[in-house]
């Protein structure tokens, strides 16, 4: 049965790619890091011999208490953790209100984490009230993770408030390998870094899971990407994203997992997995899943103690594609406007001009991310020559720029160094500008401007201006840029 | 639950005949949701390969009265009769609905219909003809033609709100991203139907078009040509209805609100 899962799709997987190819201008330069794509044969089964299942299917078969998953079953699943912010979550409480009545409860209050993020450092009325609706249902409910804030004007004066959902999630403990993590947002899917499935989903999925604790899903087959070697000092994890969506495109992941795997994978701190989890999205991919490792349990040590339970592809699993890096090839990228999947090799984008840079989001701005950017500003020494707008995810993110010392910087922080390179100031910790927001958003762009941004889409209007160019990329690149005023290849700077 | 999978579609043929109740525990709401079961049940593949959230036609289980053949399939004379709005691919989700008004909650009624004045107002200026007018709050294109992945990016249920909102009666795109597919057929907002070809290509905008669901035919009334569409199936009953709780209720998988 299963053995019928890889022959077609792939031929049609194969089309889509092709198809996909021709519509963009790839660069001829890029050599050649992938060896060709594969899918993997099943061999003859006699049918009752249990089929292999990868992470995500087993995760789903356990969230439904069923034996046996393969892609293409549609099954119920208990929900673990639904997630939801101060953009979808009004929205959310209206339809479940409406739905279960307003009397009701919702399924389990432990079990709801509430994350006011995205239009916080505002003065938009509709803004400012979106938060104080989650805060009268999260008192009605009882719910016990809120991270409220009140105080607009100085975030740390709310000691609740984190900032970003996704990077508050990881840190508040709230990822467990083996779980089921919905929310309300598209780039839900990060905290598949943790070995769980994750994936976004709109408000009235939100609203029945509200209700009942569980959802319909369809179990997806999997895409799977092995990266082996040594990671080159001069790439990070959005190097590694950047090259498979541009590879398989914004369509060539939808309705799939992804997994990745691999010693390069492995070598990855968990905030790298995340970068490169939080992308899956942007290749239409439905959840992505790194297998938990030492790496993972370190991380959690002393951020949860609900217990958990790892699981881990069969050898015998079917994946439906299989691509394989040889990370020793790879060069920083970038995403080109207007779309994610309009890859170029950094060093070839020496000519653009950019009026400014963005360093923030839960894509590029966690603690690694600015540690990464001071890096480069580190070996440098000089300042920038464009505004550059740094932008922590969560408080603690902020904290960290204020009192970890920089590697080979002889005891400064984050902050000292991007004070002396001469970036703005960071900012209250939110989402900020990666989607623009209202109007007074900090570092909205509000004119037709040229960005070296560390955040996740560039469409049309992304960051507020329609007209505005935004090329995606790594921290290193973005702080390579910020000193050049150019689109630079960071290995100007590392050596 | 054993599932054969077809081709590219992964359409599910349930083939188990006991039906396995989930009933939640004692946490769930007072308002007695039962989490639905199976019935055997054929689906008829919508030939992408996801068939979504409410489009199986479940019953709940053990005194489900409602049978598969008292299931209302209301698609079969459906047809949607209106100007054509075409754009090109990937047309994510912050063309469709920019983030700066997401303030707006889609669940109050009138920052439902403000969501609406601003549905494709993100879409470039090379869009010389706008889906709604400067000074107007609906659109006059009851169709938006796309071409692939339509609707990518944000999970943001906002987008096919509002289209629905702006008065969209039906999108037919090449293909979708899979959350706004499923958050169309969640909210009954809009038809998400799928062409067999490039339409967007051959359609101009302020072409008069005709869709027949059950047929799963559309017809440019403009150039004449006629094309066949990908059919909803299941998916269908539930925009119908109004979206996976009005569906459920009408169904009667779920009670009607008591209050």
């Amino acid at each position: 049965m299963a053995s019928s899962l890889v022959s077609s799709p792939t031929s049609s997987f194969l089309r889509k790619i092709a198809f996909h190819k021709c519509k963009k201008q790839v660069s001829k330069k890029i050599v050649s890091v992938m060896a060709p794509q594969q899918s993997e044969r099943k061999t003859y089964t006699t049918g009752s011999v249990k089929t292999g299942m990868t992470m995500t299917e087993k995760i789903l078969a356990r969230a439904s208490e069923k034996q046996q998953l393969n892609p293409g079953d549609n099954v119920w699943v208990n929900v673990d953790i639904l997630m939801t912010h101060d953009v979808c979550g009004p929205g959310s409480i209206g339809i479940f209100k409406k739905e279960f009545g307003e009397k009701a409860k919702v399924w389990d209050r432990e079990k709801i984490v509430i994350i006011p993020d995205h239009y916080i450092f505002t003065s938009d009325e509709r803004a400012n009230r979106n938060v104080d609706i989650l805060r009268d249902f999260c008192g009605e409910q009882n719910i016990k993770y809120f991270y409220d804030i009140k105080d607009l004007s100085n975030f740390k004066a709310n000691p609740d408030y984190k900032g970003v959902c996704h990077v508050a999630l990881a840190q508040e403990g709230h990822c467990r390998p083996g779980e089921v993590l919905l929310g309300t947002d598209s780039h839900t899917c990060t905290a598949g870094a943790f070995g769980q499935f994750a994936t976004g989903i709109g408000n009235t999925d939100a609203g029945f899971v509200l209700g009942t604790g569980k959802v319909l899903l369809k179990v997806p087959p999997t895409l799977r990407f092995v990266m082996d070697g040594e990671m080159p000092h001069y790439l990070l994890a959005k190097d590694l994203i950047l090259q498979i969506i541009g590879e398989i495109s914004v369509a060539g992941a939808t309705y799939k997992s992804m997994e990745f795997v691999g010693t390069t994978v492995e070598s990855l701190n968990m905030e790298e997995r995340m970068t490169l989890c939080n992308m899956v999205v942007e290749a239409g991919g439905k959840n992505g899943v790194v297998p938990a490792d030492s790496t993972t349990f370190k991380y959690l040590e002393d951020k949860t103690s609900v217990p958990y339970e790892p699981v881990y592809s069969d050898a015998q699993a079917s994946f439906l594609s299989e691509y394989r890096f040889d990370i020793s090839k790879l060069e920083p990228l970038v995403a080109k406007p207007h779309s994610p999947d309009n890859r170029a090799l950094a060093r070839e984008c020496k000519d653009v001009k950019i009026d400014r840079v963005y360093i923030g989001s839960c894509t590029g701005g966690k603690t690694e991310d600015f540690l990464a950017a001071a890096k480069v500003f580190l070996a440098s020494g000089k300042k920038v020559k464009v505004p550059t707008f740094l932008v922590p995810a969560t408080q603690k993110v902020w904290m960290d720029i204020y009192t970890l010392p920089v590697p080979g910087s002889g005891g400064k922080t984050c902050s000292q160094i991007f004070e002396e390179a001469g970036c703005d100031t960071p900012a209250s910790p939110s989402c900020g500008a990666c989607l623009g927001g209202p109007k007074d958003t900090y570092a909205r762009m509000n004119e037709p401007k040229v960005c070296v941004s560390t955040t996740n889409r560039n469409f049309p209007g992304r960051m507020g201006h329609k007209e505005g160019q935004i090329y995606l990329a790594s921290p290193y690149t973005a702080a390579a840029s910020a000193l050049t005023s150019y689109v630079t290849d960071p290995r100007e700077f590392l050596c | 639950m054993s599932v054969s999978l077809s081709h590219v579609s992964y359409s599910a043929t349930f083939t188990s005949s006991a039906s396995k109740t989930t009933v939640p525990g004692p946490s769930l709401s007072p308002h007695s949701i039962k989490v639905p079961t199976f019935l055997p049940l054929t689906v008829k593949p919508l030939n992408s390969s996801f068939t979504p959230h409410g489009a199986r036609a479940i019953t709940i289980a053990p005194h489900a009265t409602s049978t598969p053949s008292s299931i209302p399939s209301d698609t079969s004379t459906k047809t949607f009769h209106g100007l054509c709005y075409v754009v090109g691919d990937n047309i994510d989700t912050d063309q469709i609905i920019p983030a700066e008004y997401l303030t707006l909650v889609p669940s109050n009624p009138d920052e439902y219909e403000k969501l609406g004045s601003y549905a494709l107002i993100g879409l470039p200026s090379s869009y010389a003809t706008r889906f709604i007018e400067p000074n107007e709050t609906k659109t006059k294109f009851s169709i938006v033609i796309g071409g692939a992945n339509f609707g990518c990016g944000s999970s943001r249920e906002h987008a096919p709100v509002a289209l629905g909102a702006a008065g969209a009666k039906a999108v037919v795109a090449e293909s979708y991203a899979r959350i706004f597919f499923r958050n169309s057929v969640a909210t009954g907002e809009v038809y998400p139907l799928e062409s067999e070809v490039r339409i967007c290509e051959e359609c101009r905008t302020g072409d008069v078009v005709t869709i027949e669901l059950g047929e799963s035919r559309l017809i440019n009334h403009t150039t004449g040509k006629e094309y066949k569409l990908k059919p909803i199936g299941d998916a269908g009953p539930v925009i119908e209805a109004g979206g996976i709780f009005a569906y459920a209720r009408k169904t009667g998988m779920i009670p009607s609100q008591s209050k």
